[in-house]
């Protein structure tokens, strides 16, 4: 690794190991959980040799599927939804539009992401049962909804921000009428924004454990929730190799995302 | 006379409410006229900007109407005037093509793409980037993003197009490349340019007219020598070049002839047209140019006497600095070095100010 001298941080002893350290413990679990989906023995601890046929039993496991595919319904949902209600909440909030107590909706709106999650979850259930709603895809569905806004909403309001005023009223000004601007320029401008919410959102739905837990009835099981029940039974290399398969597919969007949100005009 | 074609009758425009109502228009009225290079000079925050959008429709006039060839255009959002803007950020649509970028207009009025690509590369060739329409503009310089908005904004073929101190964002060299170039595309196009900038020597150079702008009034409209030569304010005068202020009393002699007395300094004839005819205390204004020296003995109705306080060498001129009695401002005086003589008189000297009667202007406040 190039050492960069100009950086005063370099004077200290041990930054190196420090810092080697620090990432050795954010990814050496995870590294050590990839490795052991590829052990032979059925105890997940124990190396006897590699295989890849826990992967192959991950996908022939017809429960496992069925809970992916309704973590991917809810999570697709809740995205669409989600990143609608934020691009329009972005746009109500844009700099062009002032209006009373604007701070406040704001903050409200940013609130569900420092709510603790086991408040939302236990609130949102006691509420859908003096509601009467029957607990199951729909009721999941409805509250991924809810914390996946704020994370829609955050990087589609930096672009709005970052947008240039006079673009819109460049757009006006060529005889475009408010919805053509909005089409033409506005939209486009934000897209990268919009697409890079949606990501975080579809991330943080399939993620999600203690809501999910708290408002699925019996048939609304996501991917967590069943890995969180295969542990339970005692872990063997197809829970690692199921966790592997989750974790891939969140590197994929978050790098999508991220990449999405750099590009610059 | 031209054709009037944007008129602003009484015009007010106020920002915010309640008490912190800041008033960015306060009653004003111009006639801009048919195929004119019309610019609003002022400092930021003068109102010459908010006018600007007020013909653009960016903002709504609080009171007084603006009319298009005789027609209100208070209801009418921006994308129904035929009135085109160049945008001080120039505001290119990043996310199109050059190419894109000028025909956006032209597709919105509902012109077909052939017609339109045609006009669009007609526009380049205008502003001599006529290879560049597969770009897009974060490929192109701040000069060449100046011009392709210029392009965009031309090729509708607005009855009259806005500009928003277009030039500000150039380098000093550009600037000057850009201000033939305005005024070329101007004489060629035969449409109206509304220009605004707080540069006075952008507004000199380009210009047929010109309206100095204060604190939300228009207080002069005027041709560049009328006033730049004529200004009727202090402000006018001492915003557009240098200028001496002498304050003093305004009499009609005898023989008919109007004379300002200086307190304590002397009196100076002033030609008849250059008073508006008031008499009393009153300011007069005079260019440093038109002023110039002579040996303490020379003597005449037009001459006051003064000592040479400092004198600067620059180049094409020579400044000095005459002191011509206590109380007074010193009297800033260029002479022009084109004998190439550079030392008439020096520091502490007793001199006569020659000061021609049209030179001095007297100033309405």
């Amino acid at each position: 690794m190039k050492v960069d001298t100009s950086n005063p941080l370099w004077r200290f002893r041990g930054v190196t190991s420090a810092a080697m350290m620090f990432f050795a413990y954010l990814y050496l679990p995870i590294v050590v959980l990839i490795a052991l989906s590829f052990n032979e023995n059925r105890l997940a601890t124990i190396w006897t040799g590699f295989t890849t046929d826990w992967y192959l039993v991950a996908l022939g496991n017809d429960d496992m599927l069925r809970a992916a595919g309704n973590s991917l319904i809810i999570a697709v949902s809740a995205t669409v939804i989600a990143t609608l209600a934020a691009t329009l909440a972005a746009l109500g909030m844009s700099s062009g539009n002032r209006f009373r107590g604007e701070a406040g909706v704001a903050a409200m709106l940013a609130l569900p992401l420092l709510v603790p999650e086991i408040v939302t979850a236990v609130a949102t259930l006691l509420f859908f049962v003096a509601l009467g709603v029957k607990l199951g895809l729909l009721s999941v569905i409805v509250a991924h909804t809810v914390f996946c806004i704020p994370f829609a909403y955050l990087p589609i309001r930096a672009r709005l921000e970052g947008m240039d005023p006079s673009l819109t009223e460049a757009a006006h000004d060529l005889y475009a009428n408010e919805w053509k601007a909005f089409r033409r320029v506005t939209l486009p401008l934000l897209w990268p924004g919009i697409m890079s919410g949606a990501m975080l959102s579809f991330i943080i739905s399939l993620d999600d454990f203690v809501i999910s837990y708290f408002v699925g009835g019996a048939g609304a099981t996501t991917l967590p929730i069943y890995i969180f029940g295969m542990i339970r039974m005692g872990i063997t290399p197809e829970v690692n190799a199921v966790s592997a398969l989750m974790l891939l597919v969140s590197i994929l969007f978050v790098s999508v995302s991220f990449l999405i949100d750099r590009i610059r005009y | 006379m031209s054709e009037v074609v944007v008129s602003a009758r009484s015009v007010s425009k106020s920002f915010g409410n309640g008490a912190g109502v800041v008033k960015a228009l306060d009653d004003v009225s111009v006639d801009i006229l048919q195929n004119e290079f019309f610019t609003m000079l002022g400092p930021s925050g003068c109102g010459k900007t908010t006018l600007l959008r007020l013909i653009g429709g960016f903002e709504q006039a609080t009171a007084g109407e603006i009319l298009l060839e005789g027609e209100a255009l208070q209801d009418l959002p921006p994308y129904k005037r035929p009135i085109n803007t160049v945008f001080q950020s120039y505001a290119l649509f990043p996310h199109l093509t050059v190419r894109q970028n000028i025909t956006f207009g032209l597709e919105m009025k509902g012109i077909d793409r052939k017609k339109a690509n045609a006009r669009a590369d007609e526009m380049l060739e205008l502003v001599q980037l006529a290879q560049y329409g597969d770009r897009v503009p974060s490929q192109l310089s701040g000069g060449q993003q100046q011009r392709i908005a210029l392009a965009r904004a031309l090729a509708p073929a607005p009855k009259v197009l806005l500009l928003d101190e277009p030039l500000s964002a150039l380098d000093l060299k550009l600037r000057k490349e850009m201000q033939v170039e305005l005024k070329r595309l101007q004489t060629e196009t035969g449409i109206t340019f509304v220009f605004v900038t707080h540069d006075q020597e952008e507004a000199l150079a380009m210009s047929d007219r010109i309206a100095v702008m204060q604190a939300g009034h228009i207080l002069q409209i005027g041709a560049p020598e009328e006033i730049y030569e004529r200004p009727t304010h202090r402000f006018v005068a001492d915003f557009i070049g240098e200028s001496n202020f002498l304050s003093g009393e305004i009499f009609s002699s005898a023989d008919g002839a109007w004379s300002l007395r200086v307190e304590g300094v002397g009196e100076v004839v002033l030609a008849q047209e250059s008073s508006t005819g008031k008499l009393g205390k009153v300011t007069v204004s005079i260019r440093p140019e038109r002023l110039s020296l002579g040996h303490e003995s020379e003597q005449g109705t037009d001459r006051l006497k003064g000592v040479v306080a400092n004198k600067v060498y620059i180049g094409t001129d020579t400044a000095y600095r005459i002191h011509l009695g206590d109380g007074q401002p010193l009297l800033s005086v260029r002479v022009q070095n084109a004998n190439g003589v550079t030392g008439h008189f020096s520091e502490g000297e007793s001199v006569s100010v020659c000061i021609p009667s049209d030179a001095a202007r007297v100033l309405v406040d």
